[in-house]
This record gives C-alpha cells, structure tokens and sequence, in this order.
C-alpha cells in the first residue's frame, strides 16, 4: 500500500519533471544556428524565397516559437511527437522501430556487466592480497582504461576477421530470411560481440566498486559477530558482507539502467547496430530537430523511470531508508 | 570433565604482534582460568591486552597477530592448535561471545529473529520452523519488551539496550559452557547498564555457565566479578577473588586504578558571584522535527524543554543525563552550534541566542567546546599547530603569532612545543584530548563547553585531564560547563550539577546536595544504578 502511493507520487512528480524537460530542449534546439528550412532548400537544390516560405509555412516553422512550442508540447500529450521532415516518416514510428534494438544491446549489456562485476568484484575481495585477486583488479583495471571503440575494432579484428566465428556487424544476417528458433539464434549471434564490448567498461566499474565496498563492509563490528556465531566464511560473504556492501552498487546500476536509450551510439556506430544511437547521430548531422527531440524525451523518461525503480530497490535492500522517507 | 577442572585454562599465551607494532607482544606468559560458575573479569586500560586473549579463545585474531607460545585448555584440548574449521564449530556452540558496540554489531539489514536463527543455522540444528520459534523464546529470555514483534523488528528499531539484550540472546542460544563478554556495557547508559549486568549475571547462574568478563571500569568489577584478572601491557599483574583484589590490592598497579576511579568524595562547591553571573539561560527551548512526507506526519522531540540555570564566573556547571536527555543539546546551543527556538542565552550581558551572521561570528571566541571523541575531532590532515592556531587567525591573528600561540598553549596543557608539527594520530586518547583543551584555550574563551570529555578516556588518563582541566580553570580563571553521563566524573569536578530528563531540569543543586541528599526519584534512581556504589559503601 505504502508503495503504491510512493510510486504514485513518484509518477506525479516525473510528469511535471519531463513536462519541464520538453520544453527545455525545445527552446534549446530553437538557439541552435540554422534555418531547417533553408537547409532542406538547400539540399534541394533551390534557392528560391517562395520555396523557402512554402516550406516554412508547411512545416508551421513561420509561427512565433510560443505558437510552436504549445503544438508541440500539446501534439505529445497525444503521443505526437511530431514529423521527421528528413525521413518522412512520424517521428514516433522510427523511435519504436529502433528502440527494441537498442534496448535489446543495452539491456543485454547491463544485466552482463553488473552480473559479472559482482561475482568478480565478490571474488577479488575473498582474495585480497592473493594473485588471483590481483589478476582480477588487473585485468578490471584495463578494460576500465581501454577506449571503448578500440575494444570493439579488435574484437571484429579477432573474432570476425581472424577467427570467423561471430558477424562483424549487423543485427541478422542480410537477406537469410529466418524466422523462429533459427532467427533469435541469428539475432544472438550477432549480438556477442557489441554487448560484450559495452558491457566490459561497466563490468570493470562494477567490479572495482564491489571489491572496495565489500572490504569496507567486511571490517564492521557485525561480521566480527557472524564469525563468532560459527558461520562459515561463504555465508558470512553473502550474507552479511555483499548484502551490507550492495547500496553503492546499486546506486550505480541505476545510472548505467538510466543510459540505456543513448549510451550505446558508439558501439551501434561501430557494429551498424541498428539502434536509436545511430539514429540520434544520424538526426543530429542532418538537423533533424523533431526527431532529436523525440530520442531526447525518450531518454529522459527512460532516466526519471530508472531513478524512480532504484529508489525502490533501495528499499528493499535497506529497510532503514523506509523509515527516513 | 568432572568439576574441578576448570572450564578455561589459558597457560603461558604469548601473541606476538606484527613487526612494527608499538610493542612486541599483546600480551606476554598469560596465564589465568576461568571455572564452572563463576564470572572472571579482565580488567586493564585500552592497550593492555585484556581483549586479545579473548579473541585467541573465539579464533578471532586480527590479522597479523599470532600466538608463539602457550596453550589455552578448553574442555582438555588446546584452542591454538584447531584448525579454522574446527574452531568455527566451537564458536557459538560452546564458546558465545558479546561486544562491545551494540549499535554495530549486529547486521543492519536483517531482522532480529533472523540473526539470532542464524547461530542455530550455522551448527545445523532444527528446522528453520523450530529455530523462529526458539529464537522468540531467547528473546523473552533475556527480557526484550514484546518479543513477538522485536523477532521481525530491524536492529535499527531497537534501542542501545535491547540490541545488547539481542547480542546476550544470541551468544546464549545453543546454551555455551563459555561466555565471553567484551566491554558489554560501556556503551551504555547507567541504568540500562545496571540492568544488563543483573541480566548477565542472572543468566549465569541460571545456567551454571563460566563467563569471562572484560572491563576496563572498577565499579562494573565490584558488581559482578567473582575472580579478577588485572592487566598491564599485555602481563597479568594481580590475580584474586573478588573481595582481595578490590580491599586489599597487592599491585600498586591495581591501586592506581582503583584510586583513579572518580569516588564519592565530592568536593564543597567553591561559590562563584551568583548576582553577577557570567552565563544566564533563561527558558531555553529546542524542538528537532523530522520532516514529515506528503502521507507522514513530522515527528517532534522536545530537546530542551524551558530549561533556566545560571553560571557564576569560574564555576562549574555539570549536566548530567542518560542519552536523549537533551544534556548534549543544551551544550550545543550554549555554543550556538544550534539555534535556540525560544528563550534567552546570555553571556556577560550579550543575548547570544539573538545574534545571527557576522555578529555571531564575531562572539563565538568568548564561548569554545571542548568534544567527546579525541579521535574524531581532530582533522587527521592537519598538523596539531595549524588545528590549534586556525582559530585566531580566521580571528584576525597573523599566523606568526598564532602559531607561537600554539607552541605555548601545547607547553600549557602538557605536550610540549615541539607537538605543533606533528599530525594526531601520532598522539594517544588523552594527548589528543590535552590538544582539543588548547585548541579551545586558543581564542581565550570566558566560557568552556566540555562534551563528554574525558567520556572516551581510560581511568587513569581521565584523572590527569580532569586534573588539568581543574588547574587551567585556576590558572586562567576559566568557567566550564561540564557534560557528562558519568556521575563519578561530574561529582569530582562540578560545583553545581543539573540533572537532566527528556529535555527538562529534573533536579539542581550544589554537588553535595545533589549527590548525597538528592530530593527526585530520577536522580537516586540514577545514582544507585552506578555500578560498585554497594562496593564502595563497604569500604567506607
């Protein structure tokens, strides 16, 4: 009961949060230089003030901006988010058309990382001042440093080109026509080596953080009871010292769970992933403001809902931050 | 094991401690038992080993820390010989042990039922059905209001002395032959503190159980020790029932300490100019709301409750309180580190509780604090002679002077000049509170605010600083408010003493009225809870 009202005045409050952010990137696109306009005219070859003003006035850019921004603004409540002129398409039906891609890497890519930043991370703390915990922060330490797209280069390098194993890029194979088990496994395939790649840099981060926040945890007073209750060492680890060591990490996950719609763009470039990343840089290059717009509002529902779960996931790991909400 | 033998038989333990240690060996050819039924206390100050043969029996070590020589006996095998795994299945089933810190010790993220189930857990007894079920009784056991919902509650839900209660249950739940107890109640408040020691004790005979009780406070051995063990740098200087070592102490060691402890010789309060006082609180009031939610209403406390006293000139105020009383709060406010919400603060004629801003800024010399935790209070980046001389210079000082300033207030408390280039840590306890007293010194201050002083300090160091606490007063004809939950301390030093409850002024008076003829119930329910007060009376 109590949480249904908390996530009710959560909702309320994202509501009044995005509204806010709508227009914010509207008046910020609006102080980008340059005339759509004169751009889409250029790019047509034509010069000519009728055009010109035939263009504007169809695409309602001749309108004072708070004229703009309330159609705009009132065309989202409904869902509209307006007419990607460079595309001709509606703006929404690209975003959904991209974004299970995108998500479907992102999300991949989360779950792995942090799966595998704690059990290393969980492993490196049992082994401290042992090599194979040092070989772990080792080794955590270089995909932390590593440029993301050189990661990926050598990956399509090593397991594309040399080894042949996995596609390089692309999200099915081209033209194969598959359908059932055989595509999710075609989908899967392709997938390995871009989720990889972006999962490596926050496996690296998770790791580093739960090794140092388990160490910390393992040196209060209430491990020292567990161990003279007779517990034996694997339990006191899970027990008490992950659980006690999970706040930081979770605080974490959700800013990366935040990142999911736009933080993949260099690896989507990099393995023509065809998510909303490239999307995004592909709008940007073309000054395809409504859909930059759309991909921005996305997104930061996509934060502001993150934010709202790892609130509640704080609660259930903690039972004091109940009490101090 | 028939039963003669004792229970624990610790022969010969030397530790040695890890190269680069303050000495070579935590404690050196310890030999000491524990029998059947009886409770054996290990008292000594911090540094004197007493913890670390505990933790030998339980395998509980600090890293680095071994033993090299001697054996400890329990039930006919030696503890140092088990491996890790064997010991764990000593651990909680027939050795139990409770610490220190009720506040930590316990996990904060799982329920009290859970944790106590846990011991049952860890040595494969019952079903998990039947361990809930033991846990509440433990839990009734050891006298925890409303066991039925403290099973379910979160450690944080509890206070200071039911958590210990919750410790005492799940050291006891698989019925130990041995307990060992680590400073149980320092943490305490005295009245919660009375009523674990009845606790432990009841408990213990009860089951017919050994204890080993660590200590390092005289008045909790005349409550509940049969033998004593008391220790010095890491060597057992005196051994001894009870009645011996507290009457007729061998070691002049044993009679320092004894003689340390604050006593009931209160000294006749020396009258200040009470026409003319230095600091006048008048109908002082201080609420904390919790800030309520859309769905929640604020919570309030009622801090200071129009709380009226007066200060003469070089004398001194103690406040004494169990936690929460709002004893901490009034000091707090005193040194306008909290804003009053009502009444009036005046020092020397300036309402300080009106000042604001600059002003403030300006007044906040004449009143300086002296805190409880010398560890914590210190900036550990600092060098002693810049934490002492920041004062004056964000005062106007040039650091020049204020850093001669420093050298001579270091000379003043005892330290020596040559203390201003090194860093805290180089210091112990005491030491560190001597630079807390002249770091407050430094702004030449008309009034002190001593916060649980000398609260952290061992017996015998706490002697020395409140002894030069006494003298600087003299010197520097100082006034200070004293804070204190230890009535001992606050009858050795304060003239007049202010007994606080929930926010109000229960009682004041003279030391000797307050403390010999105390007229409120809560004062002589305070003051017959101090432990060995029944110990002292025998001697008197």
């Amino acid at each position: 009961m109590l949480y249904a009202r908390l996530i009710a005045m959560r909702l309320l409050k994202a509501v009044v949060v995005l509204f806010l952010i709508v227009i914010f990137n509207f008046v910020l696109i609006q102080l980008a230089p340059g005339d759509p306009a004169a751009i889409l005219a250029g790019e047509a070859g034509a010069t000519d003030e009728e055009f010109l003003r035939q263009l504007r006035e169809r695409f309602g850019l001749d309108q004072p901006m708070y004229v703009q921004l309330w159609r705009y603004v009132s065309g989202i409540a409904t869902l509209d988010f307006g007419w990607s002129y460079r595309q001709g398409m509606p703006v929404l039906d690209l975003i959904l058309a991209r974004l299970p891609a995108t998500l479907l890497l992102t999300g991949t890519a989360f779950v792995l990382s942090l799966a595998l930043g704690i059990v290393l991370g969980s492993m490196a703390a049992a082994r401290v001042k042992r090599p194979s915990g040092s070989i772990i922060m080792a080794l955590a330490l270089v995909f932390y440093a590593t440029p993301l797209f050189w990661v990926a280069l050598m990956a399509v390098v090593l397991f594309s080109v040399y080894l042949g194993w996995l596609p390089a890029y692309g999200m099915y194979t081209v033209g194969a026509g598959l359908s059932g088990l055989a595509l999710v496994l075609d989908v899967a395939k392709h997938l390995v080596l871009p989720a990889t790649t972006l999962a490596l840099f926050f496996m690296a981060i998770y790791t580093r953080m739960t090794r140092a926040s388990m160490l910390e945890a393992s040196q209060q007073d209430f491990v020292k009871t567990a161990r003279a209750k007779g517990l034996s060492p694997r339990v006191i680890q899970r027990r008490h010292v992950l659980r006690n060591a999970l706040l930081p990490i979770i605080t974490l996950a959700g800013l990366q769970a935040g990142q999911m719609v736009g933080g993949a763009i260099l690896t989507e470039t990099v393995f023509a992933w065809p998510g909303i990343g490239r999307l995004m840089f592909e709008a940007l290059q073309q000054r395809d403001y409504n859909l930059l717009l759309g991909i921005f509002f996305f997104s930061a529902a996509l934060v502001i809902v993150f934010n709202i779960l790892t609130d509640l996931v704080y609660r259930l790991t903690d039972p004091r931050i109940k009490e101090a909400a | 094991m028939n039963d003669d033998t004792p229970v624990l038989s610790i022969r010969g333990l030397t530790l040695a401690l890890p190269e680069g240690a303050d000495r070579d060996c935590a404690v050196e050819a310890v030999s000491y038992d524990v029998a059947r039924g009886e409770i054996m206390c290990v008292v000594g100050e911090s540094g004197s080993g007493k913890s670390m043969a505990a933790n030998a029996v339980m395998g509980l070590l600090p890293k680095g820390v071994r033993a090299t020589a001697g054996e400890v006996l329990f039930d006919g095998q030696d503890l140092l010989r088990l491996s890790e795994k064997q010991h764990r299945r000593l651990r909680g089933l027939r050795i139990g042990m409770i610490f220190q810190e009720p506040m930590t010790a316990l996990n904060p993220l799982m329920r009290v039922g859970a944790q106590i189930a846990e011991v049952f857990e860890a040595h494969g007894k019952f079903t998990s059905k039947e361990r809930q079920a033991r846990a509440l009784a433990l839990l009734e056991e050891v006298g925890i209001p409303q066991p039925d919902r403290a099973i379910r509650a979160y450690p944080f839900q509890l206070s200071g002395g039911q958590r210990q209660r919750v410790m005492i249950a799940m050291a006891l739940a698989l019925e130990p032959e041995l307990l060992i107890a680590d400073e149980p109640t320092t943490a305490l408040d005295v009245t919660t503190q009375a009523q674990i020691l009845a606790l432990i004790r009841d408990l213990q005979r009860r089951r017919g159980m050994a204890v080993m009780f660590i200590t390092h406070d005289f008045g909790v051995v005349a409550e509940i020790a049969s033998r004593v063990c008391v220790m010095r740098h890491g060597r057992v200087v005196e051994l001894g029932s009870a009645a011996e070592v507290l009457r007729q102490p061998r070691h002049e060691y044993t009679r320092a300490l004894l003689e340390a402890i604050p006593s009931n010789v209160i000294p006749a309060a020396r009258g200040g100019d009470r026409q003319q006082p230095l600091l006048e609180v008048n109908r002082l009031s201080k609420t904390f709301r919790s800030r309520g939610g859309l769905f929640k209403p604020a919570r309030e406390v009622l801090a200071l409750d129009d709380v009226s006293f007066t200060l003469a000139p070089g004398e001194t105020v103690g406040i004494v309180g169990e936690s929460g009383s709002g004893k901490s709060t009034l000091g707090r406010c005193v040194v306008r580190l909290e804003r009053p919400d009502s009444g009036s603060l005046r020092l020397a004629g300036t309402d300080l509780s009106a000042l604001r801003g600059d002003a403030l800024r300006r007044e906040r010399h004449r009143v300086q604090m002296i805190f409880q935790d010398p560890y914590a209070s210190l900036n550990p980046r600092h060098r002693v002679g810049y934490a002492i001389a920041q004062g004056p210079m964000a005062n106007g000082v040039p650091r020049a002077r204020a850093m001669r300033q420093a050298e001579e207030l270091l000379e003043l408390v005892g330290l020596g000049a040559v203390a201003v280039d090194r860093y805290p840590h180089e210091f112990s306890g005491g030491q560190r509170q001597r630079i807390g007293i002249a770091r407050a010194l430094a702004l030449n201050p008309q009034l002190i605010v001593a916060d649980e002083a000398v609260s952290a300090l061992d017996v015998s160091i706490q002697a020395q600083v409140l002894e030069l606490l006494e003298e600087l007063k003299q010197k520097l004809s100082l006034s200070l408010l004293f804070i204190t939950h230890d009535l001992r301390v606050a009858a050795q030093i304060c003239d007049t003493i202010i007994v606080m409850q929930n926010g109000r002024i229960v009682e004041q008076g003279t030391a000797q009225e307050v403390f010999l003829r105390p007229t409120e119930a809560y004062t002589k329910q305070l003051l017959d809870a101090i432990p060995g007060r029944a110990h002292e009376a025998a001697l008197a």
